[in-house]
């Protein structure tokens, strides 16, 4: 009833000195990476360096899957409310194109990360032959050929046509991205599982579990909307983006960030019951390397402040409203997605909870290389879908 | 509220509606459109106990309306933590009066009664939003003085209701209906309890 509200006015770009401080802080970080990358990849512990890069690898891949995920979604719904916000993800997603190069790294490391089955001794060991149909080299490097340049075309195209319709506004291509949504969430879906049972789950190749690629979908999901989060929260103080990204829109992706912690929760916890229910030795072991020598405080760590914390702080509607409790809440989600990957990684190379500095790293080296990748890449696009036949429907975004 | 009437009740004429107490003012609009702007001008004005009464929900009319948030999501807060309370003390209590070794699980571990304490605290939230909506809104109510303007039926229908309530201190016969008036209603009238 209120007054018809309109899109912002003008090009829809970011602000110039809004563009060259993150072009700064991207390049910055990309140099601070590759530094990083010089730095472990010389260190005395290689193995290590390797497994706290795949920990970094598997934060920026995992942040641009949720985020080509949620624009996935979006189209398969035919979302109004999230005009503004899928761009910032479709900006995300692209993060993927990096991945893709990323993985390279994990290839020459490749020996020392996944030693456990692709080493010597996989030859003699009874349950490794028996699953040597899948967890072999060349098929392993197959399928993560396939996860890499799926994830990349589809992140790639999604982008490609949103961008062309900012400046035709050609309703044809919605119709396009929708029809092409439902086998790409497929898709994605099964790649994302797949990979995490291939890089992660393989890294202790006797222990099993079928949820193991769903719990990994979830980090995906959860992480990318904490970044989701912080980009609003940051655009919105400039107030850019307008009536399609005020408070409301934001309240929305707070209220999918809260979902999503009590969805990875669900999950974890689904994992963990049946296993410590069952009481079965080749399952429990596993949870027992993340108990023992230290490793219970990560554990701990995890249940308190990668769930309690985060459910209390942003249970109420007035921290998902209020930029600062919002941002907290995301920023916390954010490092604790990386503690979450470090605790799937890293008790399968080192008994002991030691915390080391190649495990930063590890985690810059990814996260640098990703954040100049794109500054160079979305930053001087526009903010929002210019265009998008679903604007109307986006301004008019409200929670009663 | 004895009423003469009540002794020889016809089928459906209510009781003369001037009899009871005064409970307040309605204005009829015929576009959600008009009720929102006289729910603004009147909330603008000054007026508290505004309400309206719409065929259909009408986005942004709380605000219009000027009421205050509902105290729902605090109640249903305790009653979440009454029952996450009730799921440790009860799966606690089990454990300590009558300790059974199940799998070989020391007693009382607690990562297994998870479900139980979800379950639990889900169950009393939502009993909790149920029975407090109904007292919030204050169900069960099978009259209420509004019911006796002659229009009332049109609320399901076509109509659009602007309430002033009685007990507002802004609220005076004369100038309020002046103003519900002025704004476009019509059919304004004082009705009684």
């Amino acid at each position: 009833m209120s007054a018809a509200k309109k899109p912002p006015k003008g090009d829809g770009l970011l602000p110039k000195e809004l563009v060259e401080s993150w072009s700064k802080i991207g390049y910055g970080l990309g140099a601070l990476g590759v530094a990083a990358f010089a730095a472990g990849m010389l260190g005395a512990d290689q193995a290590r360096f390797g497994a706290a890069y795949l920990v970094g690898f598997m934060f920026t891949t995992t942040i641009a899957v949720g985020a080509l995920f949620f624009v996935v979604i979006q189209h398969l719904t035919k979302a109004g409310w999230s005009v503004a916000p899928r761009r910032i993800m479709e900006w995300l997603s692209q993060g993927l194109i990096a991945s893709a190069v990323l993985f390279v790294p994990l290839v020459v490391m490749a020996p020392k990360i996944w030693h456990h089955w692709m080493g010597e001794h996989a030859a003699h060991d009874q349950v490794l032959v028996q699953k040597q149909g899948y967890l072999n080299q060349p098929f392993f490097y197959a399928r993560a050929i396939v996860f890499l340049v799926v994830w990349a075309l589809l992140a790639t195209w999604f982008y490609k046509l949103s961008r062309e319709q900012d400046s035709t506004g050609d309703r044809k291509l919605s119709d396009k991205l929708q029809v092409a949504a439902a086998p790409s969430i497929a898709a994605l879906g099964l790649t994302i599982s797949f990979a995490g049972f291939d890089w992660v789950m393989s890294l202790d190749p006797h222990w099993y579990s079928t949820i193991f690629g769903v719990y990994i979908f979830a980090g995906c999901l959860l992480s990318s909307h904490a970044m989701l989060a912080l980009c609003i929260v940051r655009l919105r103080k400039d107030n850019i983006g307008g009536n399609l990204l005020t408070v409301e829109h934001q309240h929305d992706v707070g209220k999918f960030l809260f979902g999503f912690v009590v969805f990875w929760a669900y999950i974890g916890f689904s994992q963990f019951m049946l296993i410590f229910y069952a009481n079965i030795p080749e399952e429990t072991v596993w949870y027992l390397h993340r108990w023992n020598h230290g490793w219970h405080v990560v554990s701990m760590g995890l249940f308190l402040l990668h769930f309690i914390a985060p459910f209390l702080m942003l249970l109420s509607r007035t921290a998902k409203r209020d930029p600062r409790l919002l941002a907290a809440g995301a920023g916390l989600l954010l490092f604790m997605h990386w503690v979450d990957l470090y605790w799937l990684v890293m008790p399968n190379f080192d008994e002991h909870f030691h915390f080391q500095w190649v495990d930063i790293a590890g985690l810059l080296a990814p996260v640098g290389v990703t954040a100049a990748w794109l500054s160079k890449r979305v930053l001087a696009d526009p903010v929002y879908p210019l265009k998008d036949p679903y604007i109307p429907e986006a301004l008019k975004a409200e929670n009663l | 509220m004895a009423d003469a009437h009540d002794t020889h009740e016809s089928e459906v004429v209510l009781p003369e509606p001037d009899k009871g107490e005064l409970w307040g003012m309605m204005g009829l609009f015929d576009t959600p459109a008009d009720l929102y702007h006289a729910a603004e001008e009147l909330r603008d004005a000054g007026y508290k106990g505004l309400d309206a009464m719409t065929p259909f929900p009408v986005h942004g009319l709380e605000r219009a309306l000027g009421l205050k948030p509902t105290p729902l999501p605090f109640l249903v807060l305790g009653g979440g933590a009454a029952g996450l309370a009730s799921g440790i003390a009860l799966t606690w209590y089990v454990n300590y009066d009558y300790a059974l070794n199940i799998s070989g699980k020391v007693p009382f571990s607690w990562h297994i009664y998870i479900p139980v304490y979800f379950e639990l605290t889900v169950l009393l939230s939502a009993l909790t939003c149920f029975f407090a909506t109904w007292a919030l809104c204050k169900l069960p109510t099978f009259f209420h003085p509004t019911m006796r303007h002659k229009s009332f039926p049109r609320t399901t229908d076509d109509g659009f209701f602007l309430t002033v309530d009685a007990t507002d201190p802004k609220y005076d016969s004369a100038s309020t209906r002046k103003l519900l008036e002025k704004l476009g209603a019509k059919e304004v009238e004082e009705v009684h309890s």
